[in-house]
């Protein structure tokens, strides 16, 4: 029994460290950009334009990751770009999840007609495709930081509201909630103090799966060139500058495809061992 | 008005249920009287668990009271404003739950569970709240309260649990209990020093204890006064000597004659006989129907 639960909790352990430790490098890299980035990520030189990697022929020391067709390093360029996908992970994750959160535990603990408002607001949120959706509101937005973060938290509030809700209605239902309010507490107390310290698990999953989220919405806008000024490196703009020079180059293109890989999957796996952690009901 | 718990004609029905569907408590009255404890029994969905709810102000969303009172203390519950009926029940009114396990909120200490009412509602400091949650504690004969109201739900055993749950109900010293199926999701072995634990914190404290149960074995050690439900109408209101001596209406006696008993196990089971089914069905129809012509209930 002991032995086992001590395994249980050593495998968690490795999950937390592998997605925990890369988006701590990344967070450090975006933070540190200026100065461990090898090269201005802008600078454009024709004479070193498409050097593969370190490890390949014809590569030149001080370019690990290669250039791109001007002649750009590709790693100083992953590392700036890392610093527009933190900033959207973390300031629209955590307002997708305010806003989401606040709605869906009001209409999953007050029922009524704000559950029916609110309700029936998802249903026509989920009517809309959001990438749609994402370069629909864009346009009217015009493109820049702000727009994503305001697209991204628009089109995914919903995701929150639904699963809180969900959560909270079957929170309301228990007995001590019953209890609670026979002890004479405010609905609001109750829902403040007794049903939303048993969705905060949940509510943290989401938002580290929203962060991930917020990560892939920000590289399919500039993919698309929506996001922010084409100048700025981020990720999904070296993806679609890549993918046009795929077969002499495809470094350009494979390189920020595998960051964006692993932070968005290092969000999931953060947000899932965390529950495990934290998770009352569970531990 | 010398009954603690009063209620009166207590009707409900299912909130938007098309004209003529059947009441799920059918013009329901009983007392409680001060430090008197009330059995209110019948099979499942007779409505017995929906008048304890009905009196702590709990009821589900979709059931509605349509008519009756239900006094306590000497006020109406039905005729307050919900801010007033939420502190006057919250002052003078407490339940004991069916399941302990979900009784207490998984993620809180049990502490500050019970301390909450205590604080927010009787407005004591939370000094004298928690002295008093550890007395109420050692008073359930809990093993140490300090280290138990630093643990949470977790951490506890199911009967642990369930003296937690008694020690909160009486800890603002209500008048008035309502126990609801208190010793069902317990272990057998459990039960009963549970019913005896209520049975002594209610007399020591003298409150007034409705006690809805599905179990006459139970009614019989703990209540003094029983109601028993068919279909959400009370068939019987009778003290429970006199009860157990001779059952006043057909239903109640078949009920009785279906206890197992452990002195003669070969003796079988005794399932209530279909005719006198019949007979209260007709019975809570006819009551139905005065009922009907009686008002303009449509």
């Amino acid at each position: 029994m002991v032995d086992a639960r001590g395994m249980v909790r050593r495998r968690l352990g490795l999950r937390l460290w592998l997605s925990g430790g890369w988006l701590v490098l990344l967070a450090l890299a975006a933070l540190l950009a200026p100065w461990i980035a090898p090269h201005n990520p802008l600078e454009q030189d024709l004479f070193t334009s498409r050097l593969p990697p370190f490890w390949m022929a014809g590569a030149e020391p001080g370019y690990w990751l290669g250039t791109d067709s001007l002649g750009r390093d590709v790693l100083s360029r992953i590392i700036h770009g890392a610093r527009v996908a933190l900033i959207v992970a973390l300031i629209a994750g955590t307002a997708t999840m305010l806003i989401g959160a606040t709605l869906g535990l009001i209409a999953g603990y007050y029922r009524g007609w704000a559950d029916m408002v609110i309700s029936r607001l998802i249903d026509i949120w989920m009517a809309f495709p959001p990438v749609l959706f994402a370069i629909l509101l864009i346009a009217v937005l015009g493109t820049g930081l702000t727009s994503v973060i305001i697209a991204i938290v628009v089109i995914d509030w919903t995701r929150f509201a639904r699963v809180v809700r969900a959560e909270a209605m079957a929170q309301g239902a228990m007995d001590y909630v019953a209890s609670a309010q026979v002890a004479g507490q405010r609905r609001l107390g109750i829902m403040l103090r007794e049903i939303l310290p048993n969705v905060l698990p949940t509510i943290g999953v989401l938002l580290t799966l929203e962060m991930g989220i917020a990560v892939i919405v920000e590289a399919i806008l500039s993919f698309v060139n929506l996001s922010i000024s084409s100048d700025d490196p981020t990720w999904g703009g070296m993806i679609a500058e890549g993918r046009t020079a795929l077969h002499r180059s495809w470094w350009v293109l494979v390189f920020p495809l595998i960051a964006l890989f692993l932070t968005v999957l290092s969000f999931s796996q953060l947000g899932e061992g965390l529950k495990d952690r934290f998770d009352p009901v569970l531990r | 008005m010398s009954a603690y718990l009063s209620i009166r004609n207590l009707s409900a029905v299912l909130k938007g249920a098309p004209k003529g569907t059947p009441r799920l408590l059918r013009s329901v009255s009983l007392d409680v009287a001060a430090g008197e404890v009330r059995g209110l029994v019948g099979e499942s969905g007779a409505g017995k668990s929906m008048i304890g709810k009905a009196v702590l102000g709990i009821l589900p969303r979709a059931v509605q009271v349509i008519e009756g009172e239900i006094w306590l203390d000497g006020v109406d519950l039905l005729r307050m404003t919900p801010s007033e009926r939420r502190r006057r029940i919250g002052a003078s009114a407490a339940l004991i739950p069916q399941d302990p396990m979900t009784a207490l909120n998984p993620s809180r200490r049990i502490g500050p569970q019970i301390t909450d009412r205590l604080v927010d509602i009787l407005g004591w400091t939370r000094a004298d709240a928690e002295a008093r949650a550890r007395e109420l504690l050692d008073e359930v004969r809990i093993p140490d309260p300090a280290r138990v109201m630093r643990s949470y739900p977790h951490e506890l055993s199911g009967g642990m649990r369930q003296r937690v749950l008694i020690a909160s109900a009486f800890a603002a010293e209500p008048k008035m209990i309502v126990a609801d199926e208190p010793t069902t999701a317990l272990d057998v072995t459990v039960q009963k020093q549970i019913l005896r634990l209520i049975a002594q914190m209610q007399a020591r404290h003298g409150t007034a204890l409705l006690f809805v149960t599905h179990d006459l074995g139970v009614v019989s050690k703990v209540c003094d006064t029983l109601s028993v439900l068919y279909a959400g109408k009370v068939v019987e209101d009778t003290r429970v000597r006199d009860f157990f001596a001779a059952p006043g209406h057909a239903y109640s006696a078949a009920l009785l004659a279906a206890t197992p008993k452990y002195t003669d196990p070969d003796a079988g089971l005794n399932p209530v006989p279909a005719a006198v089914i019949e007979a209260v069905q007709a019975e809570v129809a006819a009551a139905e129907a005065a009922w009907r012509k009686g008002g303009a209930h449509g």
